[in-house]
C-alpha cells in the first residue's frame, strides 16, 4: 500500500483512525507535516515527474484536509466510505425540521431594513451555530453506533447540516450587503 | 561503483552550490529587486543608489525604451508615449480599463489584426501591450541584479496582489517570460510581507496583512506555526490604491482652482503630481500650500490641511474595510484572536489609514519595515529557499485562490467549481454530457468571481472539447478537470469517460496573449538584441538539460537505495545519453533525451515521494481501522 496512491482514503493519508470524531489540532499538525513532504515548493528543482506528482499529492492533501476539517464534508465523506448513498435530490425531511428552517428564513428576511439589523443578524448567526453544534454532536453519536440504521439517521442529520450550511452562506451574503449599505 | 565525480569544464560539480536568486516586486508605482546575501535579504540599488525603480516606461522613435526615473520625468511632457501604472492594465480587457477612467490618457489600438483581445497602447514605437511594457521594467531589474551579483539569475520569485485573478497572474508570468526570467513562483504580496515580518519576529498565531499599494488593495489573514505560513483567507480590490487617492485630491484641486471639466491629459498629470506631493507631505505636517497653473501663466495658490485631506480620503479608506470584514468571516476567526496588523505599501504611510485600520481590527499596526520594501524582501527570502540554497529550511507557504472559479451553465448562470480561499494547489473534476444526438463537441466557458451571473464575473477562457465520439444525447460522460497550481494558475484537461478518448482542449484566454503572440514578441525582442533565435533555443535547452540531470543526480545521491539494479542501469543510461546530447548542438535531440530521462525516472519519483510521506507520518501509528 503506497501512501502516494491517489486512491487511498483521506484517513489513511493523514494516518488517522476512520472516525467522525477528529482532534482538530492533530489533524492540522499532520496536514502541515504532509505538506512539508509533498508541497511543490519543495520540488522546484526536481525532475518533471516529481514536480507533477508533488502537485497531485499536495492537491490531494489539501482536499483531504478540507474534507476532514469540516464536519459536514467529513460526515458526507464517511457515509460515502461506508457505502451509504447520498442522494441530494431526495429532500424528504421531518416536518418539525422544515418548520424550524422556515422560521429561521423568516427571521433572516426580516433582518434587512430592520432597526438594529446588525445585532439581529449576529443573534441569528449565533442561534444557527448552536443548532449546528447539536447536529454535529448527534452525528458523532450515530457514527460511533455505526449500525446500518444509525448510518441512515446520520445521512438525514448530514442533510440537515447541509441546510444550515446554505443558510450560513446566505447569511454571509446578507452581512456583505449590510456592510456595503 | 564510481567514487569520483569527474566534471567537464563549465559544468557544475556540486549540485548544492549557492545559486543566484532574486525576489521582484513589480509594483503599480515602483518596482524593486532584492536578494539574500550572507543570510541577509536586502533590496538592490541602481548606480545612483536608488532602490525604487519607478514603474514607468517611455517609448521613443528608433530608440530603445526608457524605464524608471528618466521615463517618469517625461510623464507630463510626453504623456501618450509614457506609460505609468501599467499594472492596472495587466490581464484586463479594454472595457475594464475604461471603467477605471484612465483610458483617456492613452490611445488604445484596435486589436483587429491581433489574435487576442489584449488592449494595446499606441505609441511612436508601435502598439504596446501591457505585458510588453511590464517586461521592460523586469528587464531593468534583471540586469541590475545580475550586475550586482555577478552572474546569471537561476530563478526569481515575482510578487502579485493576492486578489489578482487568473488572467492577471498569467499576464505577469508572460511578462517575466518575455524578460527572459525563470519564474520559480508567483507569490502573493501580503504573504511575502508576512514572510519578511514573520522571520524577523518569530511570532506564532494569527496575523493580518493590510496592503494598500499604488493601484491595488489586498487583505490577507494568516496563521503562523513553526515556519508554516497558512493563509486562511484573502480579499481585496485590484482597482483601488494610492492612485485613486491622488485622483480624488486632484479633482478637489481642479475644483478649487476653478478649472473647467475640459482638462488636458498633460494638465491632469500635473494636477495628480501636485496631489501626490501634498498627500505625502501631509503625513508629516498639518498643512501644505498647493498651487495649480490655471492659464496664461496664471497660478492658483491655496491650502490643504490634514482635516480636509481626511475628509477626501475617508470614503476610499472605507472601501478597503468591507473586504477586511469579508476576509475575517471567511477565515472564521474573531477579532480577539488577531495578534497584529502588518501594514504594507506606500499608501499605508498615511497616518489616517493607520488610525482607521487599527480601530477596525482593535490591535496594534506594525509599520517598522519600510512599507515599500517589505514585499520584495519577503520574495527574496522565498526565492532563496525555492532555489535550494537552504535545504534544511522549515519555511513553507500555503496560499489560497482569491476568487471562486466557475463555469457557465444554462441561462448565463455560474456554477462554482472551486470556491474562493481554497488552499492551492487544488483541483476539481466536473462531469459534462452532450445534449444532442451525435454531438462531437462541447463548449465550456470558465469564469472567475463570486457573482451568480456570468456577465458579472470575469471571463477567463472559453474552450471547446472536440473529438467526442458520436453517441446518443446524454450518453457521453466528459470529465473536465480544473487544476490550480501553486502559482494560482488554472489549467484544464478533459477526457471522455465511456470511450476513454482524451478530448483536445483548446483554451482561448479571454484577455491574455496567445502562445504564438508571446513567441513572436520573443523573436522581435531577440531581433533587437541581435541574438540568434537558434542559438537561444539551444542555450535554453542546455540549461533545461542541466537542470534535469542535476535533479536526477541529487535524487540518486539521497535515495539510490529505492532502485533495483536493473532500474538503476536504465536510469544511468538515460542520464549518460542526455549528458552526451547536451554537448551537441541539436536542441530537438536534447529535448528527446530529456523526455527519455523523465520517462525513465517516473517510478523512482513515485517511490521517493512515497518515502517522503512515510517519513513525515513516521511515528503516527495507524490505530484501529474499521
Amino acid at each position: 500500500m503506497q501512501s502516494s496512491d491517489l486512491t487511498s482514503s483521506y484517513f489513511e493519508l493523514f494516518a488517522l483512525p476512520v472516525s467522525f470524531d477528529i482532534d482538530g489540532a492533530v489533524l492540522s499538525e499532520r496536514y502541515r507535516e504532509l505538506q512539508r513532504a509533498v508541497h511543490p515548493d519543495r520540488f522546484v528543482n526536481a525532475a518533471d515527474a516529481e514536480r507533477r506528482l508533488s502537485m497531485q499529492l499536495a492537491t490531494r492533501v489539501n482536499e483531504g484536509f478540507r474534507t476532514l476539517k469540516d464536519p459536514l464534508a467529513r460526515a458526507r465523506y464517511l457515509l460515502e466510505l461506508k457505502g451509504v448513498a447520498l442522494d441530494d435530490t431526495d429532500t424528504r425531511l421531518d416536518g418539525s425540521f422544515l418548520m424550524q428552517q422556515m422560521e429561521l428564513r423568516e427571521r433572516m428576511d426580516a433582518v434587512k431594513g430592520a432597526a438594529g439589523a446588525e445585532q439581529r443578524l449576529y443573534k441569528l448567526r449565533d442561534d444557527i451555530r448552536t443548532l449546528q453544534r447539536q447536529l454535529v454532536d448527534e452525528l458523532s453519536g450515530l457514527f460511533t453506533d455505526g449500525s446500518p440504521q444509525a448510518l441512515q439517521q446520520a445521512r438525514d442529520a448530514s442533510r440537515k447540516l447541509q441546510f444550515f450550511h446554505r443558510l450560513g452562506e446566505e447569511l454571509a451574503q446578507l452581512d456583505d450587503e449590510l456592510a456595503m449599505s | 561503483m564510481a567514487l569520483l565525480q569527474i566534471s567537464e569544464p563549465g559544468q557544475t560539480a556540486a549540485p548544492h552550490q549557492h545559486k543566484l536568486a532574486a525576489g521582484i516586486d513589480l509594483g503599480t508605482t515602483n518596482s524593486l529587486v532584492a536578494t539574500v546575501r550572507s543570510g541577509l535579504a536586502e533590496t538592490l540599488p541602481d548606480e545612483n543608489g536608488n532602490h525604487l525603480l519607478p514603474s514607468v516606461v517611455r517609448y521613443r522613435l528608433g530608440l530603445p525604451p526608457q524605464v524608471g526615473e528618466e521615463a517618469r520625468a517625461a510623464l507630463i511632457e510626453d504623456p501618450h508615449n509614457t506609460i505609468s501604472s501599467v499594472k492596472r492594465f495587466m490581464g484586463r480587457g479594454l472595457a475594464d480599463i475604461c471603467k477605471g477612467c484612465s483610458c483617456s490618457e492613452y490611445e488604445f489600438a484596435e486589436s483587429a489584426e491581433s489574435e487576442s483581445t489584449v488592449p494595446r497602447i499606441r505609441t511612436v514605437a508601435g502598439d504596446i501591450s501591457p505585458v510588453e511594457a511590464s517586461a521592460e521594467i523586469l528587464k531593468v531589474l534583471k540586469a541590475r541584479a545580475e550586475k550586482t551579483l555577478g552572474g546569471e539569475l537561476t530563478g526569481v520569485v515575482i510578487t502579485v496582489p493576492a486578489y489578482f485573478d487568473d488572467a492577471q497572474r498569467q499576464a505577469t508570468k508572460d511578462a517575466a517570460q518575455l524578460a527572459g526570467l525563470n519564474v520559480l513562483r508567483l507569490l502573493n504580496e501580503p504573504t511575502a510581507a508576512a514572510v519578511a515580518y514573520g522571520l524577523d519576529r518569530n511570532s506564532e498565531g494569527v496575523h493580518v496583512v493590510y496592503d494598500l499599494g499604488g493601484g491595488t488593495f489586498d487583505i490577507s489573514i494568516l496563521r503562523l506555526n513553526r515556519g508554516v505560513f497558512e493563509v486562511m483567507s484573502t480579499a481585496g480590490n485590484t482597482a483601488l490604491g494610492g492612485d485613486d487617492f491622488d485622483r480624488t485630491i486632484a479633482q478637489w484641486l481642479a475644483g478649487q482652482a476653478g478649472l473647467g471639466d475640459d482638462i488636458s491629459v498633460r494638465k491632469m498629470r500635473a494636477l495628480r503630481a501636485e496631489a501626490c506631493r501634498a498627500k505625502e507631505a501631509l503625513s508629516d505636517v498639518e498643512s501644505v500650500t498647493v498651487s495649480v497653473a490655471v492659464k496664461d501663466g496664471e497660478v492658483w495658490r491655496g491650502e490643504l490641511n490634514r482635516e480636509q485631506l481626511n475628509a477626501l480620503i475617508d470614503p476610499l479608506i472605507q472601501k478597503t474595510l468591507s473586504p477586511c470584514r469579508r476576509a475575517l468571516r471567511d477565515a472564521g476567526i474573531e477579532l480577539d484572536e488577531i495578534e497584529d496588523v502588518v501594514m504594507v505599501g506606500g499608501s499605508t504611510r498615511s497616518p489616517r489609514i493607520r488610525e482607521r485600520v487599527g480601530e477596525f481590527f482593535h490591535c496594534e499596526v506594525l509599520t517598522d519595515i519600510d512599507p515599500d520594501k517589505v514585499v520584495t524582501v519577503g520574495a527574496a527570502i522565498q526565492a532563496d529557499v525555492l532555489v535550494g540554497n537552504k535545504p534544511d529550511d522549515e519555511m513553507l507557504l500555503l496560499d489560497v485562490i482569491p476568487l471562486s472559479l466557475g463555469i457557465e451553465t444554462m441561462g448565463g448562470l455560474v456554477e462554482k467549481v472551486i470556491p474562493r480561499n481554497a488552499t492551492i494547489p487544488c483541483a476539481k473534476a466536473q462531469d459534462f454530457t452532450t445534449f444532442k444526438d451525435g454531438q462531437t463537441a462541447l463548449a465550456v466557458h470558465v469564469v472567475q468571481g463570486e457573482r451568480e451571473l456570468v456577465s458579472d464575473c470575469r471571463s477567463l477562457a472559453r474552450f471547446e472539447l472536440r473529438g467526442i465520439p458520436p453517441m446518443a444525447a446524454g450518453a457521453a460522460r466528459i470529465r473536465v478537470t480544473f487544476q490550480v497550481d501553486a502559482d494560482g494558475l488554472l489549467s484544464v484537461t478533459a477526457r471522455e469517460q465511456a470511450s476513454g478518448v482524451e478530448s483536445s482542449v483548446q483554451v482561448k484566454p479571454s484577455y491574455g496573449l496567445s502562445d504564438r503572440e508571446i513567441e513572436q514578441m520573443l523573436r522581435d525582442s531577440m531581433a533587437h538584441a541581435e541574438e540568434d533565435v537558434a542559438a537561444r533555443n539551444l542555450r535554453e535547452m542546455q540549461v533545461e538539460a542541466r537542470r534535469a540531470i542535476e535533479a536526477v543526480e541529487s535524487a540518486l545521491a539521497s535515495d539510490a537505495g529505492l532502485l533495483s539494479a536493473d532500474e538503476r542501469t536504465r536510469l544511468d543510461a538515460a542520464l549518460e545519453d542526455l549528458r552526451a546530447q547536451a554537448e551537441g548542438s541539436d536542441h530537438l535531440k536534447i529535448k528527446q533525451a530529456i523526455e527519455a530521462l523523465n520517462a525513465a525516472s517516473d517510478d523512482f519519483a513515485a517511490r521517493r515521494m512515497d518515502a517522503g510521506i512515510q517519513a513525515a507520518m513516521a511515528g503516527h501509528k495507524l490505530e484501529e481501522f474499521s
